[in-house]
């Protein structure tokens, strides 16, 4: 089982990925530089880090998206495989229209970072499906353009194929306006495709896969994934 | 030389979390009668071109491939001999 860690001029959240995956559950991993153009083989699963600076100019994950290693990603997508973005990994993933909606800057205008509550909504994922239904989880944010928005038709189709995957709430579980740190539409921190094989989510669960870091509520999404992988 | 003024701005759908703080500091300046304030993106691209049609062509293209997200945005541009 092999994952790949896409490395784009600004990712500064690829080490930790590549920490959990290697260090933390055990699995062969590999970078792949942002300009390569070969193509993915031997790969079952490409995760996009978080960072900064990369094409923020214009709308983060604006300039990541026409990268070389793009097309080969979304190859790899079309032809099943699995893709998770997390945060810059998320804008660059709903950039280059592999999900649906966009993120715009959050609705107090501030960074935020800090630990937040997140109910697992749908856990027939290959990237939840650890977690129990309705499980609230706590992971960290870090973001300045975390608030996700999506046409109204859209956002109706998405919740028909229960593409919602992740809400921000409170320590009990609400969903709403109080518990909602930077103004999603319907508290949305992580969605997926029709297909259940690319997620983007806004919250870091690499942060928080180790006790030492304070939480490991993190670990599952990437043993979710083996879990996946090996009973395929 | 052309020269290219591209207006990139979030669909009247989409809430605007800086037009709303530049709003509310109108506002606070006394400004009561600003009603709704939308921020965007102005940029200027200067082509080494002199077929005006050719130019508005490629700016549509640019626009649409990489300047604007039409998820949540629209654009308009103007062309003009530098």
């Amino acid at each position: 089982m092999k994952f790949g860690v896409v490395v784009f001029p600004g990712s500064n959240c690829d080490s930790d990925c590549f920490h959990v995956i290697k260090d933390v559950i055990n699995e062969d991993v590999e970078y792949i530089w942002h300009d390569s153009d070969e193509k993915l083989t031997g790969f079952d699963c490409i995760i996009l880090p978080g960072g900064f600076s990369y094409g923020d100019y214009l709308r983060a994950g604006a300039i990541a998206r026409f990268s070389r290693v793009m097309p080969r990603i979304e190859e790899f997508a079309q032809n099943g495989g699995l893709v998770i973005g997390i945060c810059n990994g998320f804008q660059i993933l709903t950039e280059s229209h592999l999900l649906p909606g966009a993120l715009i800057r959050n609705k107090n205008l501030k960074f935020i970072c800090s630990d937040q509550y997140v109910k697992v909504v749908n856990t027939n994922t290959p990237f939840t499906n650890l977690y129990k239904e309705g499980e609230v989880i706590n992971l960290p944010i870090a973001h300045g353009e975390g608030n996700y928005v999506v046409d109204d038709e859209t956002l109706k189709q998405m919740i028909q194929n229960q593409q919602i995957v992740l809400q921000y709430c409170d320590k009990y579980g609400n969903v709403n306006d109080e518990t909602n740190p930077n103004g999603s539409i319907l508290n949305i921190a992580g969605i997926c495709n029709k297909e259940k094989n690319v997620f983007g989510l806004m919250p870091h669960p690499e942060r928080s896969s180790e006790k030492i870091l304070g939480c490991e509520d993190g670990k599952r999404v990437f043993l979710s994934i083996v879990n996946y992988l090996k009973s395929r | 030389m052309l020269k290219a003024e591209i207006f990139v701005y979030l669909k009247k759908s989409i809430s605007d979390p800086p037009g709303i703080a530049v709003l509310n500091s109108l506002k606070s300046l006394g400004f009561n009668n600003v009603e709704k304030v939308r921020m965007g993106k102005y940029i200027v691209v200067y082509l080494n071109e002199n077929d005006i049609e050719k130019a508005e062509e490629q700016v549509k293209l640019m626009c649409e491939k990489l300047l604007c997200n039409p998820v949540m945005e629209e654009y308009k541009f103007n062309i003009s001999e530098e």
